[in-house]
């Protein structure tokens, strides 16, 4: 997706707002000259004796109010018109502040709810193959550019050139040499500018990375305070430290001297200016060309335009870090999401599945191949395999976190491909080996899944998962925080909070992915106990390592290498050749080993008694 | 609870930390003053610039004489590089303030947090440190260097004007200085106000980020429990409380500068009512007049940096407050006066008063007391010969890691002493002590830098052949060799290019180059391939080899080769013996060693059967 077109979309229902916002910048720029030649108009024609030379507008107005002479009676009134007009000015300088938050604020929050309705809907595999770091950091800071450009930048070219738009004409239309002479410094000032911003961003790119390195250095010293402390390293981190801390001195001071050079010599132009203005304008006068007003005006005009045109190099600088913070979210809106087609089926699901040569690949590694078997409803399957043997991949299937590419699975009798995803996750309870826990109270995080529960239910569930204990002995129970603020759980303990999770789901299908992998062998033996009663007629996967697990399952799957190697049940694959009974052989002669060596041990002991 | 809430902070102004403050800024005295100077000269050249102006109009204008103009442009524009040059020049002395601040202030947290004892850091999140060491000394040395430039020249350019003003025609003057009173307050006014706006928007963006790093990190757990439309409703919950709060600041910022400038205009207005009908009646110049209409706009930016500036500092204050609580924060463990006069400190060790030691820890009546008040020991006695492996097993809370940490000296004992060679180990300096330790965490830390570096952290005087004998003592040398640059391979931040199994064996040789006299060791469970464990068993046997250690155990492997295990419950002692021993008495040990390890017992038949 291309970035402006990013832009375009999360401006739309925007854009009015944000034309009227410049446009009253515009107004603003506009009025905002007024007071100076209110001014002017009082010094030269009210109180001065200069004959008017006004637009003929003017002219009727001031006849009208009953002439110079009669305003000079009435200099409160010129006074009253100079407040006037500033508040006018004011009005608008309001209305485009406000109008341009409103925009860049909507901007902003389009933006952000479009990543995170994307990023949550981007495939497992995306998310597995990401840097979260980087996801993050886009989502926040890259969003921070654009919003604070769109609010504060943008605007501000809209002033600058409608600034000179009415200057420029107004300057010469009153003189065209002195305009020239007054003016000759602005399209100086702008690319000096542009031209510097430029320069720094590279100086500002070695602050950000000496930044880095010492944030890193930082970090590092603190997660590995133990390590520092074991060694006596203290002084050794400090100098180490202090390298990277002048380092970043010596950039930020760098940069700060570079930033003086710039406003110092751009300031000396812009004064400079004003100089040859008025010495200039002196001279004009004093050959009797122009009225005092005008210099005065010329000095005011120039003045206010001077610093706008100097921020505008910056804001054109800034445009290029803008875009490419652009088309760094650009590249996250470009992934595919998850769709479903649009006949896609919401079929009642009781838990029959059957795979039949289901062949599955990632780029070119082929991860399962013709994996054949059926699962009746309210059996246990275990799983069995060497680490990437494809067993999460299989279990992975069922929730369509991947499609498989060839070869069907069917989940009562309807193709898994053609199921609804959302509809098939919701039947499907998955524990994951390493769940996640949302920084919420222990009691909402089991209720995830079903909005509804009582906290019976939570309770009941969290009791059969075996951690109903452990979280009545926090002191605010259910009610208390998980994550930084709060507790922090361990392993085994997230993984028996997911189990709680997915049993109050009561879906048809539960799958187990190594999600008792983190809890010692009492707990799990205490907790498939209570789960062959709570789990009632749910079809299990079960992917474990603990041979008494997998010896209690109905269907055990023994796969290597993307292929089910054996199939049967623990009886059955005990009678025949392979993996299982390996095991089993290797286990027993371990097993026998211990024996010997508990005997062994009780002779030892028993001899030196 | 392991909850760290953050302190609440004062909103009001705390002149006490201010002062600690300024006691930073003294190396600057010079520099702050120079500042002044400077920023006095510019707010009168500042103020200056108009009168050059009206006497440019009263002399050679009005007049209509070009006499002395030639002059009057040298003298412009001579200002005008003063000027430039005075800019650049209080730039660059504030700049160097603030880089010199910023860098005083990281450099004194950053001692202050080698200091720290562990106890501290179990209490504070790392997040929140880093926040300390980074942004906040950043601020406050922006707030101050840059504050006090505001401050000098809102101050003095308002008096210079003033002055000249009242000079020029006195009268007129106080007619325009009529409008400061209301101006100052209600930029006061408004500057309280958006900074409270401002607040609740950075708390309601750091909710936003909170809730984005959910959605990335439980993307997953999100899919399988189907949560993506409510927790998308959630976030639009966040993300329209933040618009709202955002606009709020903004409208009540967009009213601001009308305000002023139309206070501003009020004087202006004045100025030509007044001002005028002075002209008319002869008594103010003409040129009077026009550096009046000047100095009424150019009095109002000061007024406003000046409401700016004050409240720049009421916001930075929170700031101050969290750095200097975390500079004062006492280390609790630390040597008394008399022990560093002889060992010296982690900044300035005297090894020669050290000497190595021979090997024997005696834990004498030791009690420990977290401090939320749970007592994990009381009254554990342990007395370990020289040369004596240990291996500690018992459920997580037993107390294991307590052990541990207070033989590391990372807490103290409550009560008690713990005598190495039969003296206190507090006598005998942390550092010294450190030099006979060793320390092998579960979680291998390594630092950003190659392999080399790496394990030269254990000696530092270590020369390369020694480095590379180390990692070929522990076995690692083979696995270095493999990897891309060998020796000169960067290991990424804490290491995490590495394995855990090749981050592991590094760690090793690390420890065993520092040639520790004890050896404690935090096992790790997680799995690595069945080449890198049989590395690591190899390692741990060399390590232990002829030491004093102490080893958190989980593998049956190196339980079985302990010379002593302890069964540890609830603090205490509850088995002690060789494994032939403890297997013979069929109590604790027996049931975990055939419970607990079963698990492990899978898993290696798994393994053997793979491989």
């Amino acid at each position: 997706m291309r970035a402006t077109r990013v832009l375009n979309e999360a401006l739309k229902g925007s854009r009015l707002i944000y034309g009227s916002a410049v446009l009253f910048v515009g107004l603003e720029a506009v009025i905002g000259y007024l007071p100076p030649l209110l001014v002017r108009f009082a010094v030269d024609h009210v109180i001065g004796n200069e004959p008017v030379d006004a637009p003929r507008a003017v002219l009727r107005l001031v006849t009208a109010l009953g002439g110079t002479a009669a305003l000079r009676e009435r200099l409160p009134l010129v006074a009253a018109a100079i407040v006037a007009v500033a508040l006018v000015a004011g009005a608008f300088s309001f209305l485009h502040g406000r109008l341009a938050a409103g925009a860049s604020e909507s901007l902003a929050l389009r933006l952000r709810e479009r990543l995170y309705d994307h990023i949550q809907n981007l495939s497992y595999d995306y998310h597995a193959h990401s840097s979260a770091g980087d996801l993050i950091q886009r989502c926040t800071s890259d969003v921070e550019t654009v919003r604070r450009f769109m609010a504060i930048q943008f605007v501000e070219v809209g002033r600058a050139a409608f600034m000179i738009a009415i200057a420029v004409p107004i300057l010469f239309s009153i003189d065209p040499g002195f305009a020239a002479v007054s003016l000759g410094i602005v399209p100086l000032v702008f690319v000096f500018s542009l031209l510097f911003f430029r320069r720094i961003a590279r100086t500002f790119r070695l602050v950000d990375e000496s930044e880095g390195r010492l944030s890193t250095a930082l970090q590092e010293n603190l997660t590995g305070v133990r390590v520092v402390r074991a060694f006596g390293r203290q002084r050794f981190e400090a100098d180490r430290f202090d390298h990277h801390s002048s380092e970043y001195r010596a950039l930020v001071y760098r940069l700060i001297r570079q930033m003086a050079t710039y406003w110092s010599l751009s300031g000396m132009l812009c004064v400079g200016q004003i100089g040859v203005i008025v010495v200039y304008g002196a001279l004009l006068a004093i050959a009797g060309q122009i009225t005092i007003g005008t210099v005065l005006l010329f000095v005011t005009v120039v003045t206010m335009l001077l610093f706008p045109i100097r921020q505008m190099g910056r804001v054109l600088a800034d445009m290029g870090r803008m875009s490419v913070a652009l088309s760094r979210l650009a590249e996250i809106l470009a992934v595919p999401r998850e769709v479903d087609a649009p006949d896609a089926l919401e079929p009642p699901i009781r838990g029959r599945i059957e795979f039949d040569r289901v062949c599955f690949s990632h780029g070119n590694r082929v991860i399962l191949r013709d994996v054949t078997f059926t699962v009746e409803p309210g059996m246990t399957v275990a799983i069995l395999g060497p680490t990437g043997s494809g067993k999460s991949t299989l279990v992975h299937l069922l929730s369509r976190m991947h499609d498989y590419q060839r070869g069907s699975i069917r989940v009562d009798g309807v193709e898994l491909n053609q199921i609804r995803k959302r509809w098939i996750r919701r039947h499907v309870g998955l524990v994951l080996q390493e769940p996640f826990l949302f920084a919420r109270t222990v009691g909402e995080n089991i209720a995830l899944a079903r909005g509804n529960a009582l906290p019976n239910d939570v309770h009941r569930a969290a009791k059969t998962a075996s951690i109903h204990d452990v979280i009545e002995s926090f002191d605010r129970g259910y009610e208390t925080l998980v994550g930084e603020r709060g507790v922090t759980l361990s392993g085994g303990q997230k993984q028996r909070v997911a189990i709680a999770r997915a049993l109050l789901q009561m879906p048809p299908i539960l799958v187990f992915d190594d999600s008792l992998s983190a809890v010692d062998t009492e707990t799990d033996a205490r907790i498939r106990r209570a789960l062959s009663v709570a789990r009632g007629d749910a079809t299990t996967f079960i992917i474990s390592h603990r041979l008494t697990t997998l010896s209690q399952a109905d269907l055990i799957v023994v796969l290597d290498a993307g292929r089910v190697v054996q199939l049967g049940s623990h009886d059955g694959l005990l009678a025949q050749e392979g993996m299982y009974r390996r095991l089993w052989a290797i286990q027993r002669e371990r097993h026998e080993e211990l024996e010997q060596e508990l005997l062994h041990a009780g002779e030892e002991s028993h001899e030196r008694l | 609870m392991n909850a760290f809430e953050e302190k609440a902070y004062s909103r009001r102004i705390d002149y006490g930390i201010w002062r600690k403050l300024l006691g930073y800024a003294r190396p600057y005295r010079t520099h702050l003053s120079a500042i002044i100077a400077i920023m006095i000269v510019i707010a009168v050249i500042d103020a200056a610039f108009p009168a050059l102006t009206r006497y440019a109009v009263d002399t050679f204008i009005v007049p209509r004489s070009a006499e002395g103009l030639g002059s009057f442009a040298a003298v412009y524009a001579g200002m005008v590089v003063l000027q430039a040059f005075l800019i650049w020049l209080f730039i660059a002395i504030a700049g160097a303030v603030e880089v010199g601040l910023c860098y005083d202030l990281r450099q004194r947290g950053f001692r202050r947090l080698q200091e720290l004892s562990l106890p501290y850091y179990d209490s504070t999140p790392a997040g929140w440190i880093m926040t300390r060491m980074t942004s906040d000394t950043e601020r406050l040395g922006e707030t101050i260097s840059w504050g006090v430039v505001d401050l000098m020249w809102g101050s003095t350019t308002m008096l210079a004007i003033a002055v000249f003003m009242l000079v020029m025609n006195w009268r007129l003057a106080l007619v325009v200085l009529l409008v400061v009173p209301p101006l100052v307050i209600l930029s006061y006014l408004f500057q309280q106000r958006i900074l409270k706006n401002q607040r609740i928007v950075r708390r309601t963006n750091s909710r936003i980020t909170a809730a984005i790093n959910e959605a990335i990190l439980g993307a997953q757990t999100t899919k399988a429990l189907v949560r993506e439309d409510a927790n998308l409703a959630e976030f639009q919950g966040i993300t329209g409380a933040m618009r709202r709060h955002s606009i709020r600041t903004a409208v009540v910022q967009s009213l601001y500068v009308p305000v002023v400038l139309a206070i501003g205009s009020v004087g202006t207005g004045l100025v030509v009512a007044v001002g005028g009908s002075g002209v008319l009646s002869g008594a103010v110049s003409f040129g009077v007049l026009v550096a009046f209409v000047s100095y009424t706009v150019q009095f109002f930016d000061p007024v406003r940096e000046l409401a700016r500036v004050l409240t720049e500092f009421q916001s930075a204050q929170a700031a101050a407050e969290r750095v200097m609580d975390m500079i004062e924060t006492e280390p609790e463990i630390v040597d008394r006066p008399e022990v560093i006069a002889r060992h010296g400190d982690v900044f300035d060790p005297r090894p020669e008063h050290w000497s190595r030691s021979r090997g024997s820890v005696e834990f004498r009546d030791v009690a420990f007391t977290y401090q939320g008040g749970e007592t994990v020991l009381s009254r554990f006695n342990l007395r370990v010969e020289p040369g004596t492996s240990v291996a500690l097993v018992g459920e997580t809370g037993s107390g294991k890691t307590t052990i541990v940490n207070l033989l590391c000296r990372f807490y103290e004992p409550t009560s008690g002493s713990i005598l190495v060679d039969g003296i206190d180990y507090r006598d005998r300096g942390l550092l010294q002590h450190y030099r006979d330790l060793g320390y092998v965490l579960q979680h291998p830390h390594l630092f950003s830098g190659t392999v080399r570096e790496n394990i030269r952290y254990g000696r530092l005087d270590a020369t390369d052949a020694e480095v590379e004998q180390a990692a070929a003592h522990v076995g690692a040398a083979a696995l270095i060799a493999r990897l891309d640059r060998g020796y000169d391979t960067e290991v990424g931040e804490g290491g995490n290019l590495l394995s855990v199994g090749e981050k592991q064996l590094v760690s090793f040789a690390r420890a065993i180059l520092a040639d520790p006299v004890f050896f404690v060791l935090d096992e790790a469970t997680s799995s690595v391939d069945s080449e890198a464990e049989r590395l690591i068993q190899d390692a741990i046997e060399t390590l232990l080899r002829g030491r004093t250690s102490f080893v958190i155990a989980h593998r049956l492997s190196t339980v079985r080769r302990a010379d002593r295990i302890l069964v540890i419950d609830s603090g205490r002692i509850v088995e002690d013996g060789t494994h032939a021993e403890l297997i013979a008495a069929r109590g604790r040990y027996y049931r975990l060693f055939t419970n607990q390890f079963a698990h492990e017992e899978d898993e290696e038949a798994l393994q053997t059967l793979y491989s």
